[in-house]
């Protein structure tokens, strides 16, 4: 932004005082001027087409042929089939029935926590920015040191959890075959992995909010809980809505921990856990159908874009009726 | 002054904190051999499971007569994991080993598939090593044109294992020769299980999962996933069918430990002792020893299976077209697979030769980690009464489809038929166009 700013020597000059006859002689330099923010920003937009669009791009390609990583070499034309196969294939609807539970599974206890620990940190703690730092390490820690911890504590035979379980006189739980069970294990990590990351948005967001609006408040008699309802909140929409679109676009990417979580694409022996991720990880490089791979790639990522949509619509129509 | 320190202090932890992240993301890199300068040269070869090469010292032998070769290898546990990365590495051109490991499954594939991806070893000037094999095993890696793709190391003769201790524990014969004759058939392999179930501790399963005995059976048959003409016959095949059928009935009967086979929880199971028998083509034998390790030594016996036969596994070594030193790695090919070293493998490791002279010589060895079981004798007879199997290109796709819907059935009391269903459903999936 700083960039587009006018120039500095106009900033200086007084109201009334014409302005230097040297500045009509320069009409060379400034469109260079005008032509220099190009310049900067031109590094990301030409890496962003040899690593983003163009990828993108292929990738849409090669979804209308059927590729073969064994014969990657060989590429036949198919039209739309991979798409229309793909919504034929009830395991792809699985996937997406998968990737929306979990999901929610671990979205909204993430977001719902984070808010919490914020409003907590938000408060004049001693240590507190132990505690600031202490919340960021799970973001830190690699997907797959975090996956690998969590697997063994989730072991069925021999994992902590379970251990706890049947020492507090319960039944041990298939964290691996059951439904729901592998869900919850898989949405524990994305929530351990994720929330104190929002909570420190959270945080940057209400440090933004004023404090006479909650001197005020305090005077007009509302509690702490009143505070946070009709202050707090409302004054986080903005960073509460970025961080359900940033949310929902990793919930529907989600790879990393059901991949590892038992170390196989399939998403567990029943495909219970197989997000939409996994699934065209497995189509591409378990059976190595890099064809169809690319299509379900391309339907994530319309999907996306039509989730961020509404995202955007909801929180644009909030607005409205707010006002 | 402190709100400040204690700020640099905060930034400092997290800077480190970064530093140390930034040093363990990058100690997983540097492959840039250089070497071929002063004539020295770094053969790397890519293995799954466990060949025993390395723990049979095979590896320091050579090197010391060769003080030119450097040998590193490196190795995935579960092949399926081993073979995804191995076609990833050939479909990217980089980033594969002098040798590659291939497995009896996925030959049909790369004969069919990928020829072009690896070397004829005819082509590097040491003949046709598969000469002295069995005729199944150098058949099974020549395409139409007669290249020849891979070397043979070992076949998978069946038997099954048995740990003693808990057999005495429920009353049962330790006997191996009383036991061959109790599971001379499948059936009667369910029905000592029952007996065994009825006494045993709780928690001390009769055998390791559904899956193996699943594998072990199909693994009898000649025709088992696709016909002589290389159609799918899964759906319909007998081998298939009765292999089911009486897995199923393992886990109705409760003699299942249900446990995922090639994963860490399976692993641990060596040592601990939850289930008594275990489906063994001969190259388990290592891979028991390298699980239950010294301390169980002395626990495990070995009997004549169901049927007495069977073949599960067994493998190839290939020269991906890519290699670096094609002709350096066909020599320590043609040598890993001689006779002599075959002799060793089998005697130390367990891995039956697919050499016939090797195992003329084998039928003698027992094994003093398992009682002093004669394994030559026993996985000769399993070995000679072998049929010669018709690989498929998708086996190995097939043969997972089925495990892991017995896998369901165990784990999530999925009804057979529906799981069965699921199986026909995930080899669908994989192939269907």
């Amino acid at each position: 932004m700083a960039i587009t700013s006018p120039p500095a020597p106009a900033a200086g000059r007084r109201p009334g005082q014409p302005a230097p006859a040297a500045a009509a002689r320069r009409s060379g330099p400034r469109a260079a001027g005008r032509l220099a923010p190009y310049g900067f920003v031109a590094p990301f937009f030409v890496l962003f087409a040899a690593f983003g669009l163009f990828p993108l791009v292929y990738t849409a390609y090669v979804s209308l042929h059927r590729v073969e990583l064994q014969t990657s070499e060989q590429m036949d034309w198919l039209g739309l089939q991979n798409y229309t196969r793909l919504f034929e294939d009830p395991f792809f609807w699985n996937a997406l029935g998968n990737t929306f539970t979990i999901g929610v599974l671990s979205t909204v206890p993430q977001l719902l926590m984070a808010l919490g620990l914020a409003h907590l940190l938000n408060y004049k703690l001693r240590g507190r920015t132990f505690f600031r730092v202490a919340m960021l390490m799970p973001y830190a820690t690699s997907v797959a040191a975090a996956t690998l911890v969590f697997a063994q504590l989730f072991g069925r035979d021999y994992g902590l959890i379970n251990w706890l379980l049947t020492s507090a006189g319960l039944s041990p739980v298939d964290w691996q075959a059951s439904t729901w069970a592998s869900q919850l294990g898989v949405s524990a990590i994305v929530t351990w992995r994720w929330t104190g990351y929002n909570a420190l948005i959270y945080l940057a967001g209400m440090q933004a909010i004023p404090g006479e609006l909650y001197e005020s408040a305090a005077m007009d008699g509302a509690s702490r809980w009143q505070q946070f309802r009709h202050v707090t909140i409302p004054g986080l929409r903005p960073t509460i809505v970025f961080t359900v679109v940033v949310s929902t676009i990793g919930a529907t990417q989600l790879f990393g921990e059901p991949l590892l979580y038992e170390g196989n694409a399939g998403g567990g022996i029943s495909h219970q856990y197989q997000t939409l991720g996994l699934y065209m990880y497995e189509q591409g490089w378990t059976f190595f159908h890099l064809g169809r791979a690319a299509a379900v790639a391309w339907v994530m990522f319309l999907l996306i874009v039509v989730l961020a949509l509404l995202n955007a619509a909801i929180a644009a129509r909030r607005n409205r009726t707010d006002r | 002054m402190r709100p400040f320190r204690a700020r640099r202090t905060a930034a400092l932890g997290t800077a480190a904190l970064a530093a140390t992240m930034l040093l363990t993301a990058c100690s997983s890199g540097g492959t840039a051999s250089k070497d071929a300068a002063d004539g020295k040269v770094t053969l790397t070869i890519d293995l799954f499971g466990t060949f025993g090469f390395k723990e049979t010292g095979l590896y320091d032998e050579y090197m010391k007569a060769h003080p030119n070769i450097t040998i590193k290898q490196s190795d995935t546990q579960d092949e399926a994991q081993y073979w995804q990365a191995l076609q990833t590495k050939l479909a990217g051109g980089g980033g594969v080993a002098d040798i590659q490991g291939l497995e009896v499954g996925r030959v049909a594939s790369v004969v069919q598939k990928q020829a072009d991806k690896f070397t004829d070893l005819k082509t590097v000037g040491i003949g046709d090593v598969n000469d002295s094999l069995v005729e199944w095993k150098g058949a099974a890696v020549k395409t139409a044109d007669g290249k020849v793709l891979g070397a043979g190391t070992d076949i998978g003769p069946e038997a099954i294992c048995y740990r003693t201790d808990l057999f005495k524990a429920a009353g049962l014969p330790t006997d191996r020769i009383e036991l061959a004759a109790k599971w001379s058939t499948w059936q009667g392999y369910l029905e000592l299980g029952k007996q065994y179930a009825a006494k045993a501790q709780p928690g001390n399963a009769w055998t390791d999962s559904a899956a193996g005995m699943f594998t072990a059976e199909v693994g009898q048959q000649k025709v088992r996933y696709s016909d002589e003409g290389g159609k799918a016959v899964y759906e319909t095949s007998p081998a298939v069918k009765t292999a089911w059928e009486d897995s199923a009935k393992l886990v109705a009967d409760g003699l299942s430990a249900k446990l995922p086979q090639w994963t860490p929880e399976w692993n641990k199971a060596f040592s601990t002792g939850k289930f008594a028998t275990l489906s063994c083509p001969a190259w388990m034998i290592g891979y028991i020893k390298g699980q239950a390790g010294d301390a169980s030594a002395g626990k495990w016996d070995i009997a004549a299976g169901p049927g007495k036969t069977g073949n599960w596994g067994g493998s190839y070594l290939a020269i991906p077209r890519t290699a670096k030193h094609p002709k350096e790695a066909a020599e320590l090919i043609k040598w890993l697979t001689a006779k002599e070293q075959q002799v060793k493998l089998f005697t130390k490791q367990g891995s039956f030769p697919s050499s016939t002279a090797a195992q003329a010589e084998i039928k003698s060895v027992q094994d003093p980690y398992f009682n002093n079981a004669p394994i030559g004798q026993i996985f000769s007879e399993s070995a000679a009464a072998m049929p010669a199997q018709v690989l498929g290109t998708d086996d190995g796709v097939i043969g997972k489809a089925f495990t892991d819907a017995l896998g369901e059935v165990e784990r999530t009391n999925t009804a057979p038929a529906t799981a069965w269903q699921h199986a026909l459903d995930n080899v669908k999936k994989a192939n269907g166009n």
